[in-house]
């Protein structure tokens, strides 16, 4: 089934076509990776579909719990309650709270109360309070933070505050997940930590996951499907393997034998 | 030592954590039921000053230290309830009916003034903030037919339901229920969701926005319950001189109202209370130290401002977290005595994220 589906998106940054025709489907349930050196415009895309950008033409639609519904004419702050999460590149934590307050606004969609019930923490809002914990507490437990619960996010090490953005993605309770490069900036073993979440997050909550990422061996691991881009543009679609050995590919991350032999040719 | 077993999600929620706030807050609840009791009607007064400034601290504490947006004409939001005030009380309005009209009113230019914020920030919200200040100071000054001008305007006491607060202890218990009112109030806010709709906008706006936070509501919404508390201030300020003027709500009180947050420890309730006391009695220890100063210093013009300029200055430097910070190093000293660290609250300099203009 059809979740996300991006149509001929294009968008221009003055005299910069950041991205030019992009289309793609994701499939409910499955792992889909953006892949492609710097400035392909893989975050443009996802800055796209979360609606911090608006494509200067194309169209996004979502399979929300509404039905499917153009995600363009969405404001920005909506997107969250239709069910999409995501994370950032360098970390947007909210840095003088603790990990359990930063969850806590994660369940900020999930609110049943309003300013009034608020100011007087009314009996709604006290049990709303306990509900809103217990399922930060879930996510918590899903991704063994136990140990940071009442950490203040500034003293955190970079790795820590990785999860800690996935978990407030996941207290969103979303049916798409975007990952901005998980990966960047972890060590050996906590990106492989960071392979069987993802993992679980699809099978076990059973969430679709669409992120970009530059570490193979993770995205090989996980995904089901890969998009190349290159300079805005798709270069290959398919399983992991079938992108790592497409031609076009691989003349983006590494020139291509014209490129080389002209070089060698300069040298001699 | 204290150690705190955490077996129940209530003890997270409720406001007292634990047997000790429950004592230590009784406790000073009772001296400031006793207090009239207890001190001269002199210093009572004071301590009515102290409540009065810390409502409208609570207010641009929420709006500064919990938004993350400054503002540095405040004093234009208590000049607006202080005049609404003075206005309906000396009509023969009732205090309730008239102090709901100065919180009204003012939520309602705070609601205006919150909508540049939607679009401004940092260092440019603060200047459309301040003209903001002149506007009003110079409207109360010219609209004469209400506000009587630099002449200024007295008001009557306040009666409520026929209940004559001619007295300075019942004006003061007064203060004292609105005070705690609006304490509470703000720490239900703090610990539901939409309080932290407002820390979220303050640490990290784009984030929020992604959270599902909608920037504009929670901005302008600050704004007013900021500005709907100044006026509360406002409004108990005017009862509390009983004649006021628009020199009272000038940029001075705004820097005043911003530097008791500051010195009091931006980000926390208790700072607020602290850097009141802090505003009310800087002036009397002043005052009193001239006695002892050599006459060059002590009758030197300008000595106030020069003492609030070095403390400012050395809180700045060596207590950024204020003077609630310094506290929270006493406490945190005392219970974990004897293994508390010196570096314990040293913070760490983070090169993660760049220093954006904020």
């Amino acid at each position: 089934m059809m979740l996300l589906s991006a149509q001929n998106l294009s968008v221009r940054f003055g005299g910069v076509l950041a991205v030019n025709n992009v289309s793609f489907d994701v499939q409910q349930g499955e792992v889909f990776t953006l892949i492609g050196p710097n400035g392909a415009g893989k975050t443009t895309v996802f800055n796209l579909i979360s609606r911090i950008y608006t494509p200067t033409t194309g169209q996004i639609e979502f399979n929300g719990p509404q039905g499917v519904l153009k995600l363009t004419d969405q404001p920005p702050q909506n997107v969250a309650g239709l069910g999409i999460a995501r994370t950032f590149q360098n970390i947007e934590l909210f840095e003088h709270a603790t990990v359990l307050h930063n969850l806590l606004i994660g369940r900020h969609t999930h609110r049943q109360t309003g300013l009034w019930q608020d100011l007087f923490f009314t009996r709604t809002a006290r049990e709303a309070e306990y509900l809103a914990r217990e399922k930060a507490e879930e996510v918590i437990e899903f991704l063994d933070l136990q140990h940071y619960r009442d950490a203040m996010v500034a003293g955190l090490p970079y790795g820590v505050r990785k999860v800690v953005e996935m978990a407030r993605a996941l207290c969103t309770e979303p049916k798409l997940l975007l990952l901005d490069e998980p990966s960047s900036g972890l060590n050996v073993e906590e990106t492989e930590d960071m392979a069987f979440w993802i993992q679980d997050i699809k099978n076990e909550l059973g969430i679709t996951v669409l992120m970009v990422e530059h570490d193979m061996t993770l995205v090989s691991k996980v995904s089901d499907r890969v998009l190349a881009m290159n300079q805005g543009e798709v270069l290959a679609m398919g399983t992991p393997r079938e992108v790592q050995n497409d031609p076009g590919v691989i003349e983006a991350y590494l020139g291509s034998v014209d490129d080389v032999s002209s070089l060698r040719r300069q040298a001699a | 030592m204290r150690f705190i077993f955490k077996t129940n999600y209530a003890q997270d929620i409720n406001l007292a954590k634990h047997g000790g706030h429950v004592f230590w807050y009784s406790a000073l609840m009772l001296l400031l039921v006793l207090a009239p009791w207890l001190i001269a009607e002199y210093w009572l007064a004071q301590l009515t000053f102290v409540m009065i400034y810390a409502i409208a601290g609570l207010g641009l504490m929420l709006l500064a230290g919990y938004t993350g947006l400054f503002s540095l004409g405040h004093a234009a939001f208590l000049g607006v309830g202080a005049y609404t005030q003075a206005v309906l009380t000396n009509a023969g309005i009732p205090f309730p009916v008239a102090l709901a009209c100065a919180a009204g009113l003012s939520a309602a230019v705070g609601l205006v003034v919150g909508l540049p914020a939607l679009r401004v920030k940092g260092i440019y919200l603060g200047i459309a903030t301040l003209s903001f200040g002149f506007i009003v100071e110079e409207v109360l000054a010219r609209w004469e037919s209400v506000t009587g001008g630099n002449a200024g305007i007295h008001i009557k006491k306040p009666v409520i339901f026929g209940w004559n607060l001619n007295t300075g202890e019942s004006f003061y218990f007064l203060c004292l229920v609105i005070t705690v009112l609006a304490t509470l109030g703000i720490l239900n806010l703090l610990r539901s969701p939409t309080g932290r709709a407002f820390v979220a906008i303050r640490d990290s706006e784009i984030s929020a926005q992604s959270m599902g936070i909608r920037l504009a509501y929670y901005k302008t919404l600050s704004f007013a319950l900021s500005a709907a508390l100044a006026g509360i201030a406002g409004a108990l300020y005017a009862h509390q001189l009983q004649f006021i003027s628009p020199d009272q709500f000038n940029i001075l009180q705004s820097v005043d109202l911003l530097l008791m947050i500051v010195i009091g420890g931006l980000g926390s309730v208790h700072g607020v209370f602290l850097g009141a006391i802090f505003l009310i009695t800087m002036p009397q220890a002043i005052a009193i130290s001239k006695d002892f100063l050599p006459a060059a210093i002590g009758q030197a013009p300008g000595l106030q401002g020069l003492v609030y300029g070095v403390v400012l200055v050395i809180f700045v430097l060596f207590e950024p977290m204020g003077l609630y910070g310094r506290w929270l190093k006493i406490r945190t000293y005392l219970q974990m005595f004897p293994f508390y660290r010196k570096g314990m609250f040293k913070r760490q300099k983070s090169f993660q994220k760049s220093d954006r203009l904020k």
